[in-house]
């Protein structure tokens, strides 16, 4: 098994454990997974994501693949993309979908900004802060895109629809000539505020073992 | 205070007649109890000899006059006093609404039970027998609307979300209600000087398999007055659905045990083994009924009177060939109802839709309410044996066993669970374990056992302990603890496509760490649906519509019957406002203005619904005929301007079929519909005025439509508006009242 040096022993662990509130184990079964999409490689690039063979059938798959290399989500206050990653930018980025510890109650309204804020920079492809209609538009395509002979106008209609939606709960009056740019992070906030996102957005990373059955 | 007066006044005539109806009630009914055929003498002024048969043998001889008014109560008098018996059910259900204060403070099932013990006392105090609750008529007609009720509007996805904790708490709760109940109990009559001697294990295991279920009549009767939260609702409520099964086992079980005397090893596990063929094929029964009735839902397309016809005797019939098996039928019918909903509401029409709905809704609540009554009723009535010791230790013992038992199994679930079940959560869980007429109908279904009375006495007093101390206070406790309330849910197209959003980024994260988790396999079932069931068992295109587009169409359809329903320009909804379109699209990207093709039955019910209304409001004012509509628009200045305000209030809520700026200063404006044939994207560039129907291609056959209300050009600003000539209005009105007039689909001449 490859190069030592870039495995991290347990002290890196242990690191890793403080800044992503993962367990030593389950650092130690991501590590391992990382390692097998890798390829064995110390870092990862966007084609070794395209190689998941379950990952094909996602509509929103590059913009899973995307959110992946976007240094907004590795918590380092950085912007756009990257080419690769290594393991802790890897961890990061899974550590936005832990679910919040139940001791951390009064902490929901930032478990929540945190969760809300990463699937606002998938929307936002172009990092410029708000959400345009092109790229909510962009987003409705997306989930739509595995079905067949769908009217494009159909898509347009919902997320205009939409749009009206978050634009009348922000705003409730605008004059005709008034213009509204796009969601901001706090519209967003607004929008999903009864969605619950903090005990949906959770992956059960305790149930893992060592995946051995699939690619 | 003058208004108070005739309100009181129709309150204490409303109190009289029910209490005459009462009496007569129980009159009526202790006739009914009474075997008929040789009882015709039965009590009181009712059922008086008829005289056909005096009238026949005496024909010959003795020629009375011809009877103008006659008596025959005999004939009619089964239906007569069941539709009776209903009828004051739902007085008294109609007479809690009216009193302000009661009903905040008792919960209805309460008032029920109480009336139930009136309405027995005054039978009893006649002299009369009174009904009692027969298991007969409880558990096949009485519990199936319910359960039907309960299965059919089940929110799934909360429920497949929690289903191993449901399971955990009805198969492993149940089971140690009922060993910890029945051997309790079985210690406590070891206790000397209790003269409870003669009770042996089984026949106490026996009794804690009857009084340990949750019953799902009782939840929902509570818990749906103290509108929690859907986690505890559903947790509740899908543990007394599926507990059930185990019931039905440990019931038959124990008493196939208590007549063969003694118990083997094979008999357990053979008691295992049935409760699986007990619950697997209840819902393999039920899930069969589902399909086959989603099938011929399919085919319903020009009968639509008779479609919720399938979806009520599917379900029945699922119940009944389940009871025929010994299998669990509650189970059976709530998976007919959870399998065959998501097709049944694909095919059927809107209007078949509500009403199954309301149908559904109607028997159910009819159901709880005679349930309720009868359980008072039966406990005047009863053989009761009321033995301190026993009945006590039964109430603390179902209390305690029901607290510990959710205590040690929420230990063990929340460690399998992401989001952890709270100290609150469990105590309204462990408050929420009501009893009720199930429980009392097993116990009345007891045969040969010699303690059946006091068997029967006990279950009572657990039943009212739960249902009135335990209903009663719940609704403060859940105050006190400020317990999460049930959210309000606007349906918010957002939200919907964040669900999918989030659903398919949850599966890609779950692909990416190697993980075949519950999100996987949620997908896997989707794709499956969608590839082969969907084609089956839905009629036409709308097999491969989309979840967000259906969710969308539906949404535009509930704002469209929305719109319909307040009619006047009372008050905007809340979701439309005055944000439209214009401020959201960036400007200088021209006005492209998209129509989305909805498909066109979806059209063909919407254009109904609004043409009635449209011809409704025109009526109104003016009781227009649908097909002349010339309007002079000199002749009556105000009531035109009123018109046309309403109807431009109308159509600027239904923006949504707009991508068009609904500019306010331009109300006074005329605004024209037309019907576009559908399917049609019309893209204008910002110069084109799009009043000028040249700009349309060739309308097609009209079989559908979209609508388009338009305007004047945005970019227009708004001094055209007020110069708009006269004579230019008047022409807009006439097509426009031509347009609205919609002679229907051949005249499209008339359009253009």
């Amino acid at each position: 098994m490859g190069a030592f040096q870039s495995s991290p022993s347990q002290p890196e662990y242990v690191d890793l454990k403080e800044k992503t509130g993962f367990s030593i184990s389950q650092i130690g079964v991501l590590h391992t997974r990382f390692k097998l999409l890798g390829h064995n490689g110390e870092t990862l690039k966007r084609d070794h994501f395209n190689s998941i063979p379950d990952l094909a059938c996602n509509p929103i798959r590059s913009q899973i693949i995307e959110a992946f290399f976007d240094r907004r989500n590795f918590r380092r206050n950085g912007e756009g993309p990257v080419d690769e990653i290594h393991f802790e930018e890897f961890l990061m980025v899974m550590s936005h979908f832990k679910a919040p510890s139940p001791r951390m109650i009064e902490e929901r309204e930032s478990v929540r900004r945190e969760k809300l804020r990463f699937i606002f920079n998938m929307h936002d492809t172009d990092d410029d802060g708000t959400i345009t209609l092109e790229e909510y538009r962009h987003v409705i395509d997306e989930l739509l895109s595995l079905t067949e002979d769908l009217g494009k106008d159909t898509a347009k209609g919902i997320a205009d629809a939409a749009m009206r939606e978050v634009a009348s709960t922000s705003m409730a009056h605008m004059e005709p000539d008034e213009f509204f740019e796009g969601i901001t992070f706090e519209h967003f906030l607004k929008l999903l505020k009864g969605f619950e996102i903090e005990l949906k957005m959770n992956v059960h990373f305790s149930m893992m073992d060592t995946p051995t059955f699939c690619k | 205070m003058a208004e108070l007066r005739p309100a009181r006044c129709w309150r204490t005539g409303f109190f009289f007649f029910c209490v005459w109806l009462l009496l007569f009630l129980s009159v009526a009914s202790g006739s009914l109890v009474v075997v008929s055929g040789s009882n015709e003498t039965s009590g009181g002024p009712v059922g008086d000899t008829p005289e056909d048969p005096h009238h026949q043998t005496n024909s010959t001889t003795h020629k009375k006059a011809f009877p103008v008014l006659s008596f025959n109560y005999q004939d009619v008098r089964k239906p007569f006093v069941i539709s009776l018996w209903i009828l004051l059910a739902l007085l008294m259900k109609l007479g809690f609404h009216i009193i302000p204060n009661i009903s905040n403070v008792v919960p209805e099932s309460c008032l029920l039970i109480g009336v139930g013990l009136l309405v027995g006392g005054i039978i009893k105090a006649v002299g009369e027998e009174a009904p009692v609750l027969d298991t007969k008529l409880f558990f096949h007609y009485l519990l199936p609307p319910i359960i039907l009720d309960a299965g059919y509007f089940l929110p799934i996805r909360a429920f497949m979300e929690n289903m191993g904790t449901i399971l955990v708490f009805a198969v492993v709760g149940t089971l140690w209600n009922v060993f910890f109940i029945g051997g309790m109990i079985f210690a406590v009559c070891q206790i000397e000087g209790v003269q409870l001697a003669g009770v042996d294990l089984l026949s106490c295991l026996l009794f804690g398999s009857i009084v340990s279920a949750v019953d799902p009549v009782a939840v929902l009767a509570v818990f749906e007055e103290i509108q929690i939260n859907e986690l505890l609702h559903i947790l509740v409520f899908g543990e007394s659905l599926l507990n059930d099964a185990v019931t039905v086992v440990l019931y038959h079980l124990f008493e196939e045990f208590s007549h063969a005397g003694t118990v083997t090893v094979l008999d357990g596990v053979l008691g295992v083994v049935c409760f699986f063929v007990v619950s697997l094929g209840g819902v393999m029964v039920g899930a069969i009924y589902g399909l086959l009735g989603a099938f011929t839902s399919r085919f319903t397309t020009h009968t639509r009177v008779i479609e919720p016809l399938f979806v009520f005797l599917y379900s029945y019939m699922a119940y009944l060939s389940a009871e025929v098996f010994h299998l669990s039928g509650i189970m059976s019918l709530i998976a007919c109802g959870v399998m065959m909903r998501p097709y049944v509401e694909a095919n059927v029409s809107h209007k078949s839709y509500t009403t199954i709905k309301y149908f559904l809704k109607m028997w159910s609540s009819v159901s709880e309410t005679l349930i309720f009554i009868f359980l008072g009723v039966s406990t005047v009535a009863g053989p009761h044996a009321w033995n301190w010791t026993f009945v006590i230790s039964t109430v603390i013992l179902c209390l305690v066993s029901r607290v510990l038992g959710v205590i040690g199994l929420t230990c063990i679930i929340n460690k399998f669970r992401v989001v952890k079940l709270t100290k609150k959560d469990q105590f309204i869980v462990a408050y929420g374990g009501l009893r009720g007429a199930i429980a009392f109908s097993l116990g009345f279904l007891l045969t040969d056992n010699e303690r059946k009375n006091m068997f029967l006495t006990a279950i009572i007093t657990v039943i009212f302990f739960t249902v009135f101390v335990q209903g009663m206070t719940i609704r403060p406790l859940v105050e006190l603890l400020a317990v999460k309330k049930k959210k309000e849910s606007k349906p918010s197209i957002n939200e919907e496509i964040h669900t999918q959003f989030l659903g398919h980024l949850l599966t890609g994260i779950e692909d990416i760490c190697g993980h075949y988790g519950h999100h996987h396999w949620k997908d896997k079932l989707n794709r499956f649906n969608k590839a082969y069931l969907k084609k089956w068992l839905i009629a036409g295109e709308r097999s491969t519509e989309p979840q967000l587009i259906s969710f969308y169409n539906k949404m535009e359809m509930k704002q469209a019957m929305m719109l319909v329903e307040s009619g006047s320009a009372a008050k905007l909804p809340s979701i439309l406002s005055s944000v439209s379109m214009q401020n959201i699209q960036q400007r200088g990207s021209g006005n492209r203005r998209a129509i989305p093709s909805i498909s066109k039955s979806r059209e063909q019910e919407i254009r109904k619904i609004l043409r009635s209304n449209l011809q409704k409001t025109r009526q109104r004012l003016r009781s227009y005929s649908r097909h002349d509509l010339m309007i002079d628009p000199f002749e009556d200045n105000v009531s035109e301007v009123r018109f046309r305000k309403q109807r431009v209030e109308m159509e600027r809520r239904m923006s949504h079929y707009l991508t068009v700026p609904t500019n306010r200063q331009e109300t006074p404006s005329v605004r024209k519909v037309c019907f576009e044939p559908e399917h049609q994207v019309f893209t204008y560039d910002n110069s084109e005025s799009p009043r000028d129907p040249r700009a349309r291609p060739d309308p097609g056959p009209l079989d559908a439509i979209s609508l388009v209300s338009e305007s004047q050009g945005p970019n227009q600003s708004r001094e055209p508006r007020a110069k708009v000539p006269e004579e230019q209005e008047e022409q807009d009105q006439l097509k426009l009242s031509r347009c609205l007039s919609d002679p229907g689909p051949n005249q499209e001449d008339d359009l253009s």
